[in-house]
């Protein structure tokens, strides 16, 4: 039975099996690459989608369980806090190798529509499911505090 | 990396001819590169030179849309390549950032070939920190000679003196006239125009863009949209998938497999054995690994590794005690000053195995069809990988079209003289008849079992003081495996010692007049690589603490112990003052609450890294604060790029100083995946890191790798302060370091 998704507001319908996770049906099925295969055990956050808004290891999502919800990947980020966050990134030029990015600001973006002002611990917590192996942390925080203050809302004046 | 040591590079890889230029272009290219020129300059044969056809050099090229685009021969792996080399291209050529684009060159010999690694340029690859070091003058003569071509071209058009033309921002302009164009609407004359060869670069004062504080990448959007691709991205039409079974233990080799049950699961399309294993090929990625799941194997273990890293690490103990050794660096006599000296210190130092876990899986792209081998992966070697993929598939290189995407992290890892995972996914398209394209995907638990680590290691450090606190003797045994031995790069090992074992020690790095380093060899069939910075991911550790200690003991303070011993090291006097006056090294540090501060130094790939750590120890956890660190490295091509390797490098380093670890039990890997080879997360990275470069007007040199070598042992230096614990075993445990200090 063909297994129905949406992802980024377009419905799929895929003829695969239901135990396979969203990760892959997204990669290798719609082709949308964005999202990064590093672990395949929820262990590094590279794989992270929005479910309904949720961040979520896809690796470990079968797709049986996402049917009837909405799946945002990178590729379709469109919220207020994911483009502050983006356009954080490029700014402070946050990417090294990249490969972990995709992940990182998805994580960030919905740390941030949940908590306008996340203090450093707020982001470690939040964050420390997302490995960079290039180690670009101290610019993850920056961004993320520098968009919070991009963000309509924010206090005047707030620097991170 | 370590090449500088390379003899006779060109037969090394015989294969390489095949891909190299024809010999009269062979000898135009050494004619220029002799009389003082480099190569950036020569038209590829059969240029066009009709209207709208661009202004294309080997390594830049202008087109009628105006963007520039520099010809990378590096692969960008998160170390800013791809926007260090733009930088200095466009500098040369007055060229406006944002019309600077990058694409990777083609693998070609010695055309893209890395002169740091050889004079000839033999072998084309990206490592030992050389990047911009090695690209510096090809790619300033390339700037400045299409720069010159332009303004050829605007004043035979304009009929104006070239000497009257001036370039800025990418404009060309005949102030006179008032005339203007763009690098586009002359490229196509300046394309018909001939070659110059007398072209004159800048004088450094006059850069522009090398040097501009807040160079935006060339990368940052695309990796920021989920737009950059990599060799895991790519997608061919009909392209299968493949994961490999590979022998559970080093050095194991296949017997025969039963492939029924893997065939049996949907998706899979086919099983095939190849020289590392049996390749299980799916229509995607998960059919593949159910495969994979189901596949039975017999294996013949009876060249195995089978110990356990316990064992081995005793036997290294056992060896370091014995005379097989050879001798990496020797000055006056150490064991006869050491006798006599007035207070002695002997330490010893255990290094693990670390697996490089870049954070994209070894990932290569390959299609076979009658004659060619295409490879799409995040080279790091072109021309090796080009050689090993078409012994792979039975071709010659020259029927090999390499393609460098960007890799996600290699650290050292896709650089190997097997060509690991490319010869493997060229195998498994030989093996399944080239029917389809193949993408061969390393899960990470094939990367974190699969060896290339870097080397386990024993250090046994005797030093000596004099009673005036001056060191009269330094002896070191060094015990750990050859990178190159066994492998073509053997030939750069000299006096039968393998420079990368060694690199980085006390005799190199300090004015000392009674040294002796000394290696042994130990053999095991678990495959070892370069780690970034390589040796001196180990021999700074060693060589930094016991340094602090002789401080210590001689009743010194440990910069001030350091100035004394590099007068004949300027560089190094430089950086750690640096270090020590924004660290506010002359004020006290507060003592208590656990708090501590170290300082290390250490010269890696010509550059010059120094760093102060403060800590806060709490129970038997290790915070580190803040973190100063100092750079020389040249010219600082692209400053921000620079304070983001060393931010790397540090992070990178700590993550190996405080988790860092590859164990076995029976020959068999402990750790797969990232719960067990835990690595550094968000909140273990310092709040504050800062970073300081030295001003320079030395060509540059380079920064992926020298970050790292100096923050395990400032980071064990300031816990000894605090505490008076010395961490001498990697990675740090300061439960055990305590009680063995009880
Ligand atoms: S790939 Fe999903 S968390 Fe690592
Ligand atoms: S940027 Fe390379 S892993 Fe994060």
């Amino acid at each position: 039975m063909p297994i129905k998704l949406t992802v980024n507001n377009q419905s799929h319908e895929l003829d695969i099996d239901p135990d396979m996770p969203l990760l892959w049906a997204i990669r290798d099925h719609l082709q949308l690459t964005g999202t990064k295969f590093g672990c395949g055990m929820a262990l590094c956050g590279a794989c992270t989608v929005h479910i309904d808004g949720q961040a979520t290891r896809s690796c470990v999502t079968p797709v049986s369980a996402v049917v009837g919800k909405s799946v945002t990947t990178i590729e379709g980020l469109g919220t207020p806090s994911g483009k502050a966050i983006q356009d954080a990134w490029v700014n402070l030029d946050v990417p090294q190798c990249g490969y972990c990015q995709s992940g990182q600001i998805m994580s960030a973006s919905a740390l941030l529509a949940g908590n306008a002002k996340p203090t450093d611990s707020d982001i470690d917590s939040a964050m420390a499911g997302n490995i960079c192996r290039c180690a670009t942390y101290a610019r993850i925080r920056n961004a993320i505090h520098e968009a919070a203050t991009a963000l309509p809302g924010a206090p005047a004046g707030t620097k991170g | 990396m370590y090449f500088r040591h390379l003899k006779d590079p060109s037969s090394l890889w015989p294969g390489l001819s095949a891909s190299e230029l024809t010999r009269r272009q062979f000898l135009k290219l050494t004619t220029i590169a002799g009389a003082g020129l480099t190569l950036g300059t020569m038209l590829p044969e059969g240029a066009s030179a009709a209207a709208g056809a661009p202004l294309a050099t080997p390594f830049v090229r202008i087109d009628p849309d105006n963007t520039v685009t520099v010809v990378s021969k590096h692969v960008e792996a998160g170390q800013g390549v791809w926007t260090g080399l733009p930088a200095i291209v466009a500098d040369e050529l007055d060229a406006s950032w944002d019309q600077m684009r990058v694409e990777s060159a083609p693998a070609k010999v010695p055309l893209y070939g890395n002169f740091a690694f050889d004079p000839k340029g033999s072998v084309q690859g990206t490592g030992g920190s050389t990047a911009v070091a090695n690209s510096w003058m090809q790619l300033r003569q390339a700037g400045a000679t299409a720069r010159a071509m332009l303004v050829q071209a605007a004043a035979a058009q304009w009929k104006v003196p070239a000497g009257d033309i001036t370039v800025s921002e990418g404009v060309v302009a005949h102030a006179a006239s008032g005339k203007k164009a763009t690098f586009g609407e002359l490229a196509s004359r300046a394309a018909t125009l001939p070659v110059p060869t007398d072209v004159k670069l800048k004088d450094p004062s006059q850069f522009k863009i090398i040097g501009r504080d807040k160079l935006p990448r060339l990368d940052s959007h695309a990796k920021s949209f989920g737009k950059q691709q990599f060799a895991i991205d790519v997608m061919l039409p009909g392209m299968m998938t493949a994961v490999v079974m590979r022998p559970p233990r080093f050095g194991g080799k296949v017997v025969s497999f039963d492939a029924t049950k893997t065939k049996a699961v949907p998706g899979v399309v086919d099983v095939v054995q190849i020289p590392r294993g049996v390749a299980v090929i799916g229509r995607d990625m998960w059919a593949a690994k159910k495969g994979r799941e189901a596949l039975q194997v017999t294996w013949d273990e009876s060249a195995a590794e089978t110990r356990g890293t316990d064992q081995i690490m005793t036997e290294y103990k056992q060896l370091a005690g014995r005379p097989e050794a050879v001798t990496a660096a020797k000055a006056g006599d150490a064991d006869a000053n050491l006798k006599s000296a007035a207070h002695t210190l002997d330490a010893e130092f255990e290094f693990p195995y670390l697996a490089h876990a870049p954070m994209e899986p070894l990932t290569a792209v390959c299609q076979l069809s009658p004659g060619k081998c295409e490879i799409w992966a995040g080279c790091q070697f072109q021309t090796i990988d080009q050689v090993n993929a078409a012994a792979a598939s039975g071709l010659k290189p020259d029927q090999v079209v390499i393609n460098t995407l960007a890799a996600g992290g290699t650290f050292g890892r896709r650089a190997n003289a097997e060509s690991d995972y490319i010869a493997e996914v060229a195998s498994i398209a030989k093996a399944s008849g080239g029917k389809y394209p193949v993408r061969l995907i390393w899960t990470r638990e094939d990367d974190v079992t699969g060896g290339r680590y870097r080397p386990m290691n024993y250090h046994h450090i005797t030093a000596g003081l004099s009673k005036d606190g001056k060191i009269v003797a330094y002896k070191q045994r060094v015990v750990g495996q050859s990178i190159m031995a066994g492998t073509p790069f053997a030939a750069m090992m000299k006096d039968g010692v393998d420079p990368t074992a060694v690199e980085g020690h006390a005799g190199e790095q300090y004015d000392l007049d009674n040294v002796h380093v000394t290696w042994s060899q130990p053999k095991s069939a678990v495959p070892v690589l370069w780690w970034r910075s390589v040796g001196h991911s180990h021999m700074s550790f060693s060589k930094e603490v016991v340094i602090d200690e002789l401080a210590e003991a001689a009743g010194k303070d440990p910069v001030a112990f350091r100035l004394a011993l590099l007068e004949k090291h300027p560089k190094h006097a430089g950086v750690l003052k640096l270090a020590a006056e924004k660290a506010g090294w002359d004020k006290p540090f507060p003592k208590g609450k656990g708090r501590g501060r170290g300082i290390a130094v250490q010269e890696s790939f010509g550059t010059v890294v120094a760093q102060v750590a403060e800590i806060t120890v709490k129970g038997d956890t290790i915070t580190v604060d803040r973190v100063v660190c100092a750079v020389d490295c040249g010219i600082a091509v692209n400053p921000d790029v620079i304070r983001a390797q060393m931010q790397s490098g540090i992070g990178y380093g700590l993550s190996a100083a405080l988790h860092g670890k590859i164990t076995m039990t029976d020959g068999h890997v402990d750790q797969t995946n990232f719960h067990q080879y835990t690595v550094l997360r968000i909140n273990e990275m310092p709040r504050v890191i800062e970073v300081y470069t030295v001003p320079s007007t030395n060509p540059p040199t380079g920064v992926g790798e020298p970050g790292l070598p100096p923050i395990a042992p400032a980071v064990a230096n300031a816990v000894r302060a605090a505490t008076g614990i010395k961490l001498r075993k990697l990675p740090f445990d300061l439960a055990a370091a305590r009680t063995a200090k009880a």
